[in-house]
């Protein structure tokens, strides 16, 4: 991608990334009263992952399959709450063992 | 000084590790969709986001418009707003705005999570710590998947791949399972993300504003169905 089609998007990203982050810390010190400002600020992180992972975890991998398995994988693992990196090195594992039976098959 | 810094740095190395993994999926991606390397790790160490870069790549690459662009990094990021909020009360009184507005920059979930379960206030030696093995991790991890993601067997490369979403479910699994709220939370943005995929008409829309719609739908019927009591958020 050329650096002239590349800056906009780069500046764009960083900047309403850093003002968000930035502006709650910094100039806003109150604290909200909105119970449904607070709840929906509480759910969105969930939604947001959520939708990003469903469905396009399923084409992360080179099929459907393989895909799978790592997703099962994952699934068991963060819902006995196993760590971030644990659970990221688990669902890898499961798709190239998954892979590694394909090949054999 | 030192040895709050050096604490910070400390516990930030377990969070650099986890990073490492997922920002060699994103540089190894980046490359492979058609930035330069240094065009991924420039973003990796401006942004510090991965569910933020992820989303933005595919824009950028399709030239869509900077307010579709703008509005994605808003919605996805919005929740970096409420840890800014909860973490200003935990911070003591060194630090001052220009040190909020240092730190600020890499809040992350990891970084802000670990932050705030120190029992007692964080002051800016130990915050500046615990921010720069991550974002050292962040950026490096990014470069060596930009120059070598490609030199790995294809093997490899696909097995990567998932890495981003497991770190994902590790995420939203372990509340989903505790509370009942974030679980119909989540199956709602869920349910939404397959319907703007699989029905055709609906799956026209471009993914910046599908993670929008699921995301304010979600939220907002969570909001309505399960407003979060005080001292619970």
């Amino acid at each position: 991608m050329s650096w002239s089609d590349f800056f906009p998007y780069l500046l764009v990203m960083a900047g309403v990334t850093y003002l968000i982050r930035m502006l709650p810390l910094t100039v806003f010190r109150r604290e909200i009263r909105s119970v449904f400002v607070k709840s929906f600020l509480h759910y969105v992180p969930y939604a947001v992952l959520g939708a990003m992972t469903f469905p396009d975890v399923l084409y992360s991998t080179d099929s459907l399959w393989t895909a799978l398995a790592g997703l099962v994988v994952a699934i068991i693992m963060a819902w006995r709450g196993r760590s971030l990196l644990t659970v990221a090195i688990g669902a890898c594992l499961a798709v190239a063992a998954a892979q590694g039976v394909m090949l054999l098959l | 000084m030192n040895r709050l810094f050096l604490k910070g740095v400390k516990h930030g190395i377990p969070i650099a590790l986890g990073y490492l993994s997922v920002s060699f999926t994103f540089g190894m991606k980046a490359v492979g969709d058609g930035l330069t390397w240094a065009q991924a790790v420039l973003i990796s160490m401006t942004n510090v986001t991965s569910a933020g870069q992820f989303a933005g790549l595919p824009l950028m690459l399709a030239q869509a418009s900077l307010i579709e662009a703008a509005l994605t990094q808003f919605i996805i990021n919005l929740r970096y707003a409420l840890m800014g909020v909860s973490l200003s009360q935990k911070l003591d009184r060194s630090m001052t705005t220009p040190h909020r507005m240092c730190f600020s920059f890499c809040n992350t979930d990891e970084i802000f999570a670990v932050a705030s379960s120190q029992p007692e206030k964080v002051s800016k030696w130990y915050l500046y710590g615990l921010m720069s093995t991550p974002w050292l991790g962040w950026a490096l991890g990014t470069l060596l998947g930009a120059v070598a993601g490609q030199l790995l067997p294809v093997f490899f490369r696909s097995a990567l791949g998932i890495a981003i979403y497991g770190m994902f479910l590790a995420i939203i699994l372990p509340p989903a399972r505790r509370e009942h709220p974030v679980r119909v939370v989540v199956l709602i943005a869920v349910g939404l993300s397959l319907c703007f995929r699989y029905i055709p008409g609906l799956n026209q829309l471009s993914s910046g504003f599908v993670i929008i719609i699921c995301a304010v739908v979600a939220s907002t019927m969570g909001a309505l169905l399960f407003p979060v009591k005080e001292d619970e958020a």
